[in-house]
């Protein structure tokens, strides 16, 4: 069947991607390696093809990522010939923070948060592409598409400028800066079709395949590499998972499941109930921590 | 809503219309979020864990005791729970075996303009919820009014809560005449009305045993076969977003085709301009089409070579775009700045952005009894028609016959707000025709003459800092050197060309409009102008500046502070303001905002008049305004 809404989707994301990159000094396109990234990034380079996408990617890293995940970023960076920003907060690195022994809210915030203000800073852009969809949680369903931050990078849910028709506004003021979500319109589903249907590469956590895996407090965290504290006993079995979202490995969870391709995915998707954040860690910390960290400007 | 036939299912099919985003609107507690809520639940995309979530928040904080609650569903942010409300537009998505839903949920409540034509502005299908109990009301015409003026065509009547009224068949046929008789008349013809329960789940997606009665279609059934707007009609309308040049050899144009379908080979006509160009290639990543239609966005090669940019119009040579500079529109204020007629906005329209003011309001828009009101600026919620202006000519087309090319959004040139949103009726043709005089007799030659450059010296400040004593002085001097000058002040500016207008912001505005306009005619016929006015704003400030060339303005901040002045008063007006005698008084009541980088600031705390004076001759003699002296 030809899914004529993922044409709708596509014409409108790409038709984001050119005002936003018309209508900025700086753009950057904030490349995270999962799924949704490799959605964003192939509508960027459809929006300004046979020219490559006007921006650079940036990954802002924790170090500890899955490894192959960093993997697919430098392979995918190299052959579409963009370039690509890494940045590892500073201080984060100095102290050496983790999640094991800082908490995860403060991993993400250090980390991710404060790690993307300092490279926004550091590069003075005023605009930077994300991949956040208004279906993946509540707060985000009033998220704009041309979404405004002060100049303290933070998000204000009750002063948000409406955005009518197609007549985006991209215009700010000096140290502001303006968030877009081409894939606002989109579903996970859609997502996963659109993977289908353009042969769009994934990094491969995403299919099913034998890994080493804890299981703490019901949720299974794959050992990806010996920085993993093992608890007395703990010992990592091998178990058939895969990733529905992928983040830094010890905050995120495995799925059990045998699908090894996107039409088993797709299949394993219409027939489960679980929502895709559920394997997140960070969104359990409190209710309406989404909500609180897009204020404080994560992403 | 008459069933459709197999002919259009089939059409239906084979076009592949499968998404449709809809709006819903109603007054707060009609059972809005129950109704959506009940929608995203049905259509069984709903995950267990929200599903989990929602069961422990129906017995925590749910309305229904115990029941599951679906409103919760909807209601997203941290903010809203604790309040009970939704406060602004939200999106949600669901689908069914057809089709693919976008929903857009608008609060019933404050800011129900803003927040209802921002959520139309990009929906194809609205529904409108009332309480069975309650019936038509002011806000539902409202609601209706306001789909009508963002040209929504198909409309649901959900009439709710009907499980109150004992499933009535007669309650609903009453509302139903009302509604329909009420929304004809504005223009909404096609009206389909379902007797709901948004609670209960009767009509909603499943036909209910209560109605027996009702032989229409459920809420969810209706979703599904509406047809959004046509595909590809009328001429074709290319939009230029993006010029893209990858290597010398190429040279395209990256945009969407906002009407009608563009062919390769097809003679185009660029917008605005008087250039024809043939269609050469059609370019997209996944490889060259021979034709674009509708929607698609895509890179167009022309075979001439044409010099095309960012807001351009590429449209059909046979049936071009008209291009204008002027048009009468309908505007809908979203700001909480009013809208003031004269004030230098941006517009953006298409892919342009130009500059804009918009005159007095030809009226206002009363949306809750659709009366014409007297208008004299413009609030947020406000709705009003007024001819605009733009300072570029653009490509458009009437909202009406394509909303694309016929929408802007209004955007304030200080802050970057989104202020308001704007529909072009038609175009006034006023602009197209009235050219500008060419004279021989210019600036330059009077200059000559005259021995000097003509120029604007604009004193700015407080009541009472100065600004008439020392451009008093500065064109005395000017005049014993022989020069041509004039002096603009309150005095022979308000009691004649002026004296409409009174101390509100959109008069201040208007004041000093007009007086840059005489200032630039006055430049024009050689003079040097000293004008000496409070202008409190920043932004007219620029107006005025910005009617003459660069270089013409001399800004001038004769500064003092408030206490100080105060404690001049010359005139007695800031003890007259004080005690409340005069509103509206700069610096009591109404904002000074000082210039950022005047060419000249005078502290004249600190200098005596003829000092202050001798800075300003010093500084025209050094830019050259003066020669030989
Ligand atoms: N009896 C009855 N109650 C309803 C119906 N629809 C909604 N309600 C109740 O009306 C109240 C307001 O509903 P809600 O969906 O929050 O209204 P909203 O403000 O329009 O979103 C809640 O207590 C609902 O449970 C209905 O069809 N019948």
């Amino acid at each position: 069947m030809r899914r004529a809404h993922l044409d709708r989707l596509e014409a409108e994301s790409i038709d984001i991607f050119r005002e936003a990159a018309a209508e900025s000094e700086r753009p950057v396109l904030l490349y995270s390696i999962g799924k949704d990234s490799s959605v964003l990034l192939h509508l960027a380079r459809k929006a300004f093809y046979p020219s490559l996408p006007p921006f650079p990617l940036l990954h802002v890293d924790t170090t500890w990522k899955f490894r192959e995940m960093i993997v697919f970023r430098d392979a995918t960076a190299r052959n579409m010939g963009m370039e690509l920003i890494v940045h590892r907060n500073p201080e984060c690195v100095a102290a050496g923070i983790n999640p094991f022994d800082h908490g995860s809210a403060t991993h993400t915030d250090l980390w991710k948060t404060q790690g993307l203000r300092q490279a926004m800073e550091e590069h003075r852009f005023d605009l930077a592409f994300g991949g956040a969809r208004r279906d993946e949680e509540a707060s985000r369903a009033k998220e704009r598409v041309f979404s405004f931050r002060n100049a303290g990078h933070r998000w204000d849910a009750r002063h948000q400028r409406p955005e009518l028709w197609r007549l985006y506004n991209a215009r700010t003021g000096p140290g502001e800066s303006i968030r877009v979500f081409p894939l606002s319109n989109w579903t996970e589903l859609d997502v996963w079709y659109y993977i289908e249907r353009e042969r769009i590469p994934i990094v491969p956590l995403y299919f099913a395949a034998e890994r080493p895996v804890v299981e703490r407090d019901g949720v299974l965290i794959m050992v990806d590499d010996d920085r993993m504290p093992l608890d007395a006993g703990e010992e990592p079995q091998l178990r058939t998972v895969r990733f529905r979202t992928l983040g830094c490995y010890p905050l995120t969870g495995a799925v059990c499941s045998d699908a090894t391709t996107v039409p088993e995915i797709i299949a394993e998707m219409r027939a489960t109930t679980t929502s895709e954040r559920h394997g997140r860690v960070i969104d359990h910390d409190r209710a309406g921590s989404m909500e609180r960290k897009k204020q404080e400007g994560y992403f | 809503m008459t069933a459709s036939t197999p002919a259009a299912a089939r059409t239906r099919r084979q076009h592949h219309t499968d998404e449709l985003r809809f709006l819903t609107c109603g007054s707060v507690d009609d059972g809005k979020s129950t109704l959506i809520g009940r929608l995203l639940y049905e259509s069984k995309l709903l995950p267990s864990d929200h599903l989990a979530a929602l069961e422990a928040d129906s017995r925590r904080a749910g309305t229904r005791g115990g029941e599951l609650d679906f409103a919760l569903l909807v209601d997203g942010l941290a903010a809203e729970r604790e309040q009970g409300i939704t406060i602004d537009v939200a999106y949600r998505f669901f689908a069914t075996e057809r089709r693919r839903f976008v929903v857009a949920d608008t609060p019933g409540h404050e800011q129900y303009t803003r927040n209802m034509v921002t959520g139309a502005s990009n929906a194809e299908a609205a529904v409108v919820l009332l309480d069975a109990r309650t019936g038509v009301l002011t806000q539902t015409r409202r609601h209706a009014r306001l789909l009508a003026l963002l040209g929504i065509r198909h409309v649901a009547l959900a009439v709710n809560k009907l499980d109150l009224v004992g499933y009535s068949r007669s309650v609903f046929e009453k509302i139903s005449g009302q509604f329909r008789e009420f929304a004809a008349g504005i223009g909404l013809d096609d009206v389909t009305c379902i007797p709901t329960s948004a609670v209960h789940g009767d009509n909603v997606t499943a036909r209910s045993d209560a109605t027996p009665w009702y032989g229409g279609p459920t809420l969810l059934g209706w979703l599904e076969s509406v047809e959004p707007a046509a595909a590809s009609g009328g001429p074709a309308r290319f939009l230029v977003q993006w010029v893209n040049r990858p290597e010398p050899g190429f040279r395209g144009y990256s945009g969407q085709v906002v009407r009608g379908r563009l062919r390769r080979g097809d003679r185009v006509r660029v917008a605005p301009g008087n250039i024809e160009a043939t269609v050469g290639r059609i370019v997209t990543m996944d490889g060259d089409l021979d034709e674009a239609t509708r929607g698609m966005a895509t890179t167009v090669m022309l075979d001439d070579d044409v010099d095309v940019s960012r807001g351009d119009v590429l449209a059909a040579a046979g049936d071009p775009v008209d291009t204008a500079t002027a048009f009468q529109a309908h505007l809908v204020w979203l700001d909480e700045r009013e809208m003031l007629p004269g004030r230098q906005y941006l517009a953006k329209l298409g892919a342009s952005t130009v500059g804009l003011t918009v005159e007095t309001p030809k009226y206002r828009v009363d949306v809750d009894s659709g009366n014409h009101l007297p208008a004299r600026t413009l609030r947020r919620d406000e709705i009003a028609v007024a001819n605009v202006h733009l300072d570029t000519e653009v490509a458009y087309e009437p909202y009406r016959t394509a909303s694309e090319l016929g929408s802007f959004i209004v955007l304030d040139r200080l802050g970057n707000a989104t202020a308001g949103a704007g529909m072009i009726d038609f175009a006034l043709r006023r602009s197209a025709t009235v050219r500008w005089q060419s004279v021989t007799v210019d600036k330059n030659a009077r200059s000559a003459r005259n021995g000097h450059r003509p120029c604007v010296v604009w004193f700015t400040g407080l009541s009472g800092a100065g600004k008439s004593t020392i451009a008093d002085l500065v064109e005395k001097a000017l005049h014993a050197q022989g020069r041509h000058t004039f002096l603009l002040d309150g005095d022979n500016v308000r009691h004649g060309l002026n004296k409409d207008l009174g101390f509100t912001d959109a008069d201040r505005v208007e004041n000093i409009r007009r007086i840059g306009e005489v200032a630039a005619l006055m430049v024009d016929a050689g003079l040097i102008v000293l004008a000496s006015f409070i202008s409190p704003f920043r932004q007219e400030r620029a107006l005025a500046r910005g009617l003459v060339e660069p270089g013409e303005f001399c800004e001038v901040h004769v500064d003092a502070p408030l206490e100080h002045v105060e404690r001049r008063d010359p005139k007695g007006l800031y003890a007259r303001a004080r005690r409340g005698e005069l509103a509206n008084f700069t610096g009591i009541d109404s904002p000074y905002e000082p210039p950022e980088r005047p060419e000249i600031r005078l502290d004249t705390t600190a200098l005596t008049a003829e000092q202050a004076a001798e800075e300003v001759l010093a500084r025209l003699r050094e830019t050259g305004v003066l020669r030989g002296s």
